[in-house]
């Protein structure tokens, strides 16, 4: 066990190591900052000056020997635009994207499971027809698109919520989040729900094929011999069955989420992380770029990481199979 | 009751007409109405796409042939050189119709060629990890596990912002970003193939290596390579729309449904909603039309399936 998880992160290090040099060389071989920074009627000695300021004149290997020394110390480079740390600026905006990320996972769960339930226990029904049909809708539009229709149809025709920014926030238990506040609350609607139409699709999927196979086992029949109530039955014994892959799926989606959340934070001017990645790269923003690609490799390696863990404590199969190979 | 025995009279009269694999797979495919109007929608889309300089009445792109005279007229309007446009204008001008159809023919050629390319990539290396076995497989699998587990949309976004704008970048950035679902698919398609009797009879036969890959087990995996193909390229069509819509994908110049799409999201929330919501539509027809082909094909294709 302790060799399956020793091996394990070795290989999430690798993993972080090589996607840290494919990033770092990718990123900047692209583009030159330095004419975007300097005010165009600059001189040569100026830009020179930019130059060395920025740490560009040093040969490419040693920028990245600089920059693992760095990372290693938990610093990621100054950002070219701000002249702050770029990973004090992520840290800064991650609040507003893990807030917009777990509010869609929350809409997905409470929206999906319950249209997933009902699918699955009345499957001929028009009602359920109709809900599959949606969801494959959910999984084949594109996000920006469902986000432009619902900025149109909420806030511009029916000006219901307003379309852009993040509103006030609100203080609970030394928390700053829009989910305390009424305002923030009407911002916050409407990305959460773009963002999570993904989701609300997987869960109905997820949640209709769990309880269709459900229902035909003996636990079911045996449950009804006894005489208990559908409804009995259905919220206590199919649902307790059917919500731990329904639960542990959605709950690996939620770093998937966070990548989408790019696309949702730029329609709807969220500041958040997603934002602060576009708005980087359209400004040749280096280090920024990079510090947002290492801090999410590094969060998609860390829950591929638990899930194996938990995965090999849970069925000692997946332990014996990575021994074989 | 007639009704019945005419059936299995008719059943009967098919079974015996020699049928070759492509014709059933034909008449299984049609035989779904949503699957066929999708195919119809579709090709019409491709159609209009590769007549464009014909059939619309302005180049969207030469500047002699766009006024900023006509800029944002709603649908219906005429433009300063007479013809009537049905959709409206964007901001610059350019008559919605023809820029649509422009843009699908930038969307659609970097949707089909990431497709194609991706599919030929990842078939040669899916079919290399079958067939090498031991540590070359295991290897291969390991990367196409790990890349896997971000999602495409997450790939194509880091590869965008590490090699910059234009359509040979983007072409590559969804190459990489979808080459693994290939391999993944090939390498399993070809597993179950090469374990049976009809490559070890070729084998037998003393029947070259290279022959036996790509002229016996190859074919066999197409069906589902064709799939995930469709699925794939669809997904690569709105990507691709995902990426220039946030400014990271094309340029101006190379303006997709994406670009379109973008540079009428600013005139929105002054209700001036054709110029994102047309060019929006025919992306969503094109997307979606792929997705129920490709559903189709799966239910077709799939052998355990078939009655």
């Amino acid at each position: 066990m302790t060799v399956f998880i020793i091996r394990r992160m070795l290989q999430a290090l690798l993993v972080v190591f090589l996607m840290s040099v494919i990033v770092f060389f990718g990123v900047n071989i692209v583009g030159d900052p330095v004419y975007m920074l300097v005010s165009p009627d600059a001189d040569q000695a100026d830009i020179e000056a930019a130059i060395a300021r920025l740490g560009l004149d040093r040969p490419i290997w040693e920028q990245y020997w600089l920059f693992l020394k760095g990372a290693a110390q938990g610093d990621l480079g100054n950002s070219f635009i701000f002249g702050e740390p770029a990973l004090k600026l992520i840290l800064h905006h991650m609040p507003a994207t893990m807030e917009l990320a777990f509010s869609a996972l929350i809409l997905a769960i409470v929206i999906g499971i319950p249209l997933g339930l009902y699918a699955g226990l009345y499957p001929d029904s028009r009602i359920s027809k109709g809900i599959m049909a949606a969801s494959i809708f959910g999984f084949s539009l594109p996000t920006f698109w469902v986000g432009l229709m619902l900025i149109m149809l909420f806030a511009v025709e029916l000006r219901w919520v307003p379309a852009t920014g993040r509103g006030d926030l609100g203080s609970f238990l030394g928390f700053q989040s829009s989910l305390f506040t009424l305002d923030g609350l009407s911002h916050l609607f409407l990305p959460a729900l773009n963002l999570a139409l993904l989701k609300i699709s997987l869960a109905i999927r997820l949640t209709r094929a769990g309880v269709r196979e459900a229902m035909g086992q003996d636990y079911v029949k045996y449950a009804r011999a006894k005489g208990l109530s559908t409804r009995r039955i259905i919220l206590v014994h199919v649902m307790k069955n059917i919500m731990i892959p329904v639960v542990t799926v959605m709950g690996l989606e939620f770093g998937s989420l966070i990548g989408f959340s790019v696309v949702t934070e730029t329609i709807f001017a969220w500041p958040g992380m997603g934002k602060l990645l576009i708005d980087a790269i359209l400004q040749l923003d280096r280090p920024v770029v990079v510090a947002y690609l290492m801090i999410i490799v590094l969060f998609f390696v860390l829950i591929n990481l638990i899930v194996d863990i938990l995965y090999s404590i849970l069925d000692p199969r997946v332990r014996l199979q990575d021994q074989g190979a | 009751m007639s009704d019945v025995t005419s059936d299995t009279a008719l059943a009967a009269a098919k079974s015996a007409k020699v049928e070759t694999p492509f014709q059933r797979f034909r008449a299984e495919f049609f035989e779904s109405k949503i699957a066929t109007v999708a195919l119809g929608v579709f090709l019409i889309i491709v159609l209009l796409a590769i007549l464009a300089p014909w059939i619309t009445p302005q180049n969207p792109y030469d500047l002699a042939q766009v006024s900023v005279m006509d800029g944002r007229l709603p649908p219906g309007s005429e433009a300063f050189d007479g013809y009537t446009m049905w959709l409206g204008s964007d901001g610059s001008g350019r008559d919605l119709y023809s820029a649509i159809l422009y843009g699908l023919r930038i969307s659609l050629t970097v949707g089909l060629a990431s497709g194609v390319i991706a599919l030929l990539i990842g078939m040669a290396i899916g079919l290399i990890a079958a067939y090498a076995g031991g540590r070359i497989e295991a290897f291969i699998m390991r990367i196409v596990d790990l890349q896997l587990s971000f999602p495409a949309s997450l790939v194509a976004l880091m590869m965008v912002a590490a090699l910059g704008k234009g359509v040979d970048k983007i072409i590559l950035a969804l190459v990489i970003a979808q080459w693994a679902y290939y391999a993944r698919t090939v390498r399993a398609t070809a597993l179950v193939e090469r374990g049976k009797e009809y490559v070890e009879a070729a084998q037998c036969l003393g029947i070259s290596r290279s022959r036996v890959v790509f002229r016996h087990i190859l074919p066999n995996c197409m069906a589902p390579l064709i799939v995930v193909g469709t699925v794939q390229t669809a997904s690569a069509i709105s990507l691709e729309a995902t990426l220039s819509f946030l400014g990271v994908g094309l340029p101006q110049t190379e303006p997709s449904i994406g670009v379109l799409i973008a540079n009428g999201f600013e005139y929105m929330l002054s209700g001036r909603y054709w110029i994102s919501v047309f060019p929006g539509v025919a992306l969503l027809l094109t997307v979606v039309s792929i997705n129920l082909v490709g559903d189709h094909l799966r239910d077709v294709l799939n052998p355990r399936l078939r009655k």
